[in-house]
């Protein structure tokens, strides 16, 4: 076992989560269940400083996401620092609320991509996802970027209910013209696990929507950059969460918890330091957090002797705990794990559940029980 | 695979909107894009230096021809070629 050197990784990226306030209800959002209220939000002139620490430290690009980050009245002055920084500017937004005016703002803050989110190809059915009617505003928005010199990336959310839209969003993506477009399905945690009975697809709706997707990217190749993530409960392999474990990503919250991924809070037991308190850069070489599960020292078998173990760093933490109920044992996705059996058994589960859905039309898709996300105060 | 087919000598080509050089003092010689960032060596930084939409494809050969003169001048075209075409299939360029 060699030690672990966090000097021989350096973070890429850093998500920057600025707020929770966001004005979408999302059913699968990746924020905690516990949402951070606006009054324990970090001040701008921190944010400033994360950045340029996170440029010292090696970060080539920042990915501003919330929640909405509309919803923080300072965006602007952060972008601009960001850029400022040398750093790669991204906006992960919905694009509400979104003007041309504050967008010109953003723009010559120096953003260089935003990715804006679609729950899917047309009002109705983006509405129940999103607990709000704004697919139109985000039609609006798309065209409104298209005039600006800045990469667009279209994001559409997938799930059991609307992959059956596929062939209509990519329609739609071409009529809009990005440079990139990502099919993201689904991972559950956050609101998303506590949705999951209603997100989770079947196998068959899975490998007609890749046929679908790959076809998309042959005829879209050298005009829009086609990407898509898959559900991996459907996996032989669990995916590299997060390029590993404290390898390549760095999250701060709302509140300045550094974090290695978007669920880490889910793990019981941990403690994240904050950027109050510490620069980035301790908090990435020492703190007990990042360590935690850094290289390879606290792998189990069958990790500890696969040779795929330097590809997919054994897997999702937050995943193995959420369903093995243990953060140090092999992703319960991973068919070697001892735990796959309890994957095999949700999707059975929820293959009959669905079948009881398409034999018994009488349930109308407005009595669907779904958990929305709030809007923290 | 359908490969992309070769780019037009007469074209000239541009970064695309929202990928440019990196401007980290840490990480220089690295061409940025959304979720993506391709490490340059010097043939490859030469290339994108000179995708300003100003030069053609036909103009950026015939300069690192006069650069690279120990390498043969055909392959110096074809590498070109590819690593535009590459640049395109990650939507980095634009031909005008």
């Amino acid at each position: 076992m060699q030690p672990i050197n966090a000097r021989s990784f350096h973070p890429l990226a850093l998500i920057a989560e600025l707020t929770h306030r966001c004005p979408l209800h999302c059913v699968y959002c990746s924020n905690p269940l516990e949402l951070a209220r606006r009054e324990v939000e970090l001040p701008t002139d921190t944010w400033v400083r994360v950045l340029r620490e996170a440029a010292e430290l090696g970060v080539m690009q920042a990915d501003f996401t919330g929640g909405e980050p509309l919803a923080r009245p300072d965006l602007v002055e952060i972008i601009r620092a960001a850029r400022g920084a040398g750093l790669y500017a991204s906006l992960i937004t919905s694009g509400i609320p979104l003007d041309e005016k504050r967008f010109e703002e953003i723009v010559g803050a120096g953003l260089d991509h935003l990715q804006l989110s679609f729950q899917g190809a047309e009002e109705e059915s983006a509405s129940e996802y999103s607990g709000t009617r704004t697919h139109a505003q985000k039609l609006r928005v798309a065209g409104c970027v298209k005039r600006y010199r800045i990469a667009l990336t279209l994001n559409f959310v997938m799930h059991r209910g609307n992959l059956g839209q596929l062939e209509e969003m990519i329609a739609l993506a071409e009529e809009i013209g990005p440079q990139r477009v990502e099919f993201a399905h689904v991972q559950y945690y956050g609101w998303a696990f506590a949705n999951r009975p209603r997100l989770l697809p079947t196998r068959m709706q899975l490998d007609r929507s890749l046929e679908t997707l790959k076809k998309a990217e042959e005829r879209l190749r050298g005009r829009i950059r086609v990407e898509y993530v898959l559900p991996d409960y459907y996996s032989k392999f669990p995916k590299a969460c997060m390029g590993g474990w404290g390898r390549k990503v760095m999250l701060v919250t709302p509140r300045g918890d550094a974090m290695p991924c978007h669920a880490a809070n889910v793990i019981p037991g941990m403690k994240f330091e904050n950027v109050q308190t510490q620069s980035l850069r301790r908090i990435w070489d020492n703190s007990p957090a990042f360590q935690k599960f850094r290289g390879e020292d606290w792998m189990p078998e069958p990790c500890r002797s696969c040779d795929r173990r330097a590809q997919d760093f054994g897997g999702c933490r937050c995943q193995a705990f959420l369903m093995a109920k243990d953060a140090a044992a092999t992703d319960p996705v991973c068919s070697l794990s001892p735990h796959r059996g309890f994957v095999d058994s949700i999707i059975l589960e929820e293959g009959r559940e669905i079948s009881r859905e398409i034999k018994t039309p009488a349930m109308p898709p407005s009595k669907v029980e779904w958990f929305y996300r709030p809007n923290p105060a | 695979m359908a490969p992309t087919a070769l780019p037009d000598p007469e074209k000239r080509p541009r970064l695309a909107p929202g990928c440019r050089l990196a401007e980290n003092a840490q990480q220089p010689r690295a061409l940025q894009m959304p979720e993506r960032v391709l490490q340059l060596n010097g043939p490859s930084l030469e290339i994108v230096q000179r995708c300003d939409g100003k030069h053609t494809v036909r103009e950026i050969i015939l300069d690192l021809q006069q650069i690279y003169t120990k390498t043969d001048p055909l392959k110096v075209e074809q590498d070109i070629l590819e690593y535009l075409t590459l640049l395109q299939e990650q939507r980095a360029l634009d031909f005008e």
